[in-house]
């Protein structure tokens, strides 16, 4: 059976979530899924993933000079891994990190790769990804002797398939990251939900008026289980809030389950950014805003009263 | 002192805001508004913060686009490049092929001191040219760059990561740089700046005269279709506290995500 490798990520030492679904995706072409761990606990990995269909863990040890992270080294250690245990297709996730690392091993394998498939036909090679903002699908038929994927988070849906998954060790020779050292790195907000692996999202726009009223959607936010807030260019611009919070065109692309569009009219720019949310719940005080013509729910009301009602529903909610 | 040459590689792209019409089975309608690619104006805003503190330097965009992208390089010469080169094609090429002659443009013109450009391009979205460019030429890259430095002989770059975590990277010049939007507040064009580009040099090369290596590997568009907009939005009605209600109800039970 041909086996197809999973880039497999981490976040606050745990597998993320957005993982599963990759497997999913192996199992449903009749593939075997490989997950590459690296510099990683491939205990931990193996117990994550397992119950995913995953039927082998390849930890992969690539540390140098510099310490354990190095993104060209990674990329180094990842085309080696797929050589050595005759792997001839990878999917990982097109999340910072894979953006970072997928087109450097498609770089160094002048391997083809498309980015942010909401689907892939694994068996004969064809990615699903959108282009143009969103305003079209294409299907990208990828030739070559390797075919490299970057899946969009949460555009698989992850099922449970139990199965028993053995550990490889892999040792990558240390190369000199090819010109390229990491002096440090900078935590960010741990613990935070990324926005673009993201089950739900409130989202805040012009309507919020300062980054103070922020604080609403942040704490609807803890409110619901994998919810993160994102904000819409104008937020960003204006800087309300960090432009790392910015869904859009030119800002993160999301894919949540639904997708809470408070204060923010819906630019095209803006839903080039969230239009494949499962559900799009548009609040907002003016009626005639382009987003209540293209949602599932909209609410013409007070932004603000809508909002403070909703922190304390949902903290109802959460109350057993 | 030799001159320090800053590359520019820019790409001409459809207006984000265009109507996007399918034509035949892989093809858009191209007769709608292009200009540069967004997060290409953070890389040529850079470039030309490195030309003032590293003189002698130039500013070089280049692009692989048909002849309509001298637009295009019109634009990055306004917002500062000296000068551009425009690799004439007809056709739609992956960025397999792309950076190929992207490196071959360079190496023909001169010796680059620094590559810039956007992280990616808001129309295909491809995240990549940038790394297999850097590849092609046997330099190291970085993208999602907020912050840039150059010191003797290597440039510090801060990479923004998930949850705004940040790698300071220190890669060796020459390198390829892929622009981040918390790169700079891109400098945009005045009339003057508008004027003085008309009079700068667009040098045009046919791709054929270019003599770019074919790729074992490709990428193909094999269909394009128009999204699909489908949703029927219901309103939701009453008074804050009864609207909050319906919200939740509708995350508890349709969405099912509490």
């Amino acid at each position: 059976m041909e086996k197809i490798a999973l880039l497999v990520e981490f976040k606050d030492e745990q597998v993320k979530k957005a993982n599963f679904g990759m497997a999913t995706l192996v199992r449903r072409a009749g593939r075997m899924p490989c997950g590459l761990v690296i510099n990683a606990p491939a205990d931990g990995a193996k117990a994550a993933l397992a119950p995913y269909g995953v039927e082998q863990i390849v930890a992969v040890r690539a540390a140098g000079p510099d310490g354990a992270w190095n993104p060209e080294r990674w990329a180094g250690a990842v085309a080696a891994a797929m050589e050595r245990f005759g792997i001839s297709q990878l999917i990982g996730l097109t999340s910072p990190q894979g953006r970072d690392l997928l087109p450097r091993i498609a770089a160094r394998l002048d391997a083809p790769l498309v980015m942010d498939c909401i689907d892939i036909d694994l068996q004969k090679r064809l990615a699903r990804t959108t282009h143009y903002s969103g305003k079209t699908l294409a299907t990208i038929r990828m030739s070559g002797r390797c075919a490299i994927y970057g899946l969009r988070p949460n555009a698989i849906e992850a099922q449970k398939a139990p199965a028993a998954a053995e550990t490889l060790a892999f040792d990558y020779a240390a190369d000199d990251g090819g010109g390229l050292a990491v002096v440090a790195t900078r935590s960010g907000d741990s613990g935070s939900q990324n926005l673009a692996e993201a089950d739900v999202i409130f989202s805040g726009g012009r309507g919020l008026k300062n980054g103070e009223n922020f604080k609403l959607l942040f704490d609807c936010a803890r409110l619901v289980p994998g919810a993160a807030v994102g904000a819409s260019r104008v937020a960003v611009d204006a800087g309300w809030v960090p432009y790392r919070m910015q869904v859009g065109q030119t800002g993160v692309k999301v894919n949540p389950r639904v997708y809470i569009a408070c204060g923010i009219s819906g630019s095209v720019q803006h839903f080039a950014g969230m239009k494949s949310s499962g559900m799009i719940i548009a609040i907002n005080s003016d009626p005639h805003a382009a987003i209540m013509a293209n949602c599932d729910y909209y609410a013409a009301a007070d932004l603000f009263g809508v909002l403070s009602e909703l922190r304390r529903q949902l903290a109802a909610v959460g109350e057993p | 002192m030799p001159l320090f040459r800053i590359y520019v590689c820019v790409k001409h792209v459809p207006d984000s805001a265009a109507t996007i019409t399918v034509v035949g089975p892989n093809r858009i309608d191209t007769k709608i508004t292009y200009l540069i690619n967004p997060y290409d104006e953070h890389a040529l805003t850079e470039a030309a913060r490195l030309r003032e503190r590293h003189g002698p330097a130039e500013v070089v965009a280049v692009c692989l686009g048909p002849v309509a992208a001298e637009n295009t390089l019109r634009s990055a010469m306004a917002m500062g490049a000296d000068r551009s080169i425009l690799v004439v094609t007809t056709e739609e090429h992956d960025s397999i092929f792309t950076a190929r002659a992207l490196k071959c443009a360079i190496v023909r013109d001169g010796e680059p001191g620094i590559i810039l450009t956007g992280k990616e391009a808001i129309d295909t979205e491809g995240m990549q040219t940038l790394f297999r460019l850097a590849a092609n030429l046997g330099l190291p890259a970085a993208t999602n760059v907020v912050k840039l430095t150059l010191e003797e002989g290597s440039a510090l770059a801060e990479c923004e990561k998930e949850g705004g975590a940040v790698d300071v990277l220190r890669l060796r010049l020459p390198c390829v740089i892929g622009a981040g939007k918390g790169l700079n507040t891109p400098k945009y064009p005045t009339f003057p700046d508008i004027v003085r580009s008309r009079k700068k040099e667009v040098l045009k090369i046919e791709l054929a005269a270019l003599g770019v290596p074919a790729a074992e590997s490709r990428m193909e568009i094999v269909e394009l279709k128009p999204a699909l907009e489908n949703r029927s939005p219901k309103a939701l009605t009453g008074s804050p506290a009864e609207i909050a209600r319906r919200i939740a109800v509708i995350l508890k039970e349709e969405a099912r995500v509490m």
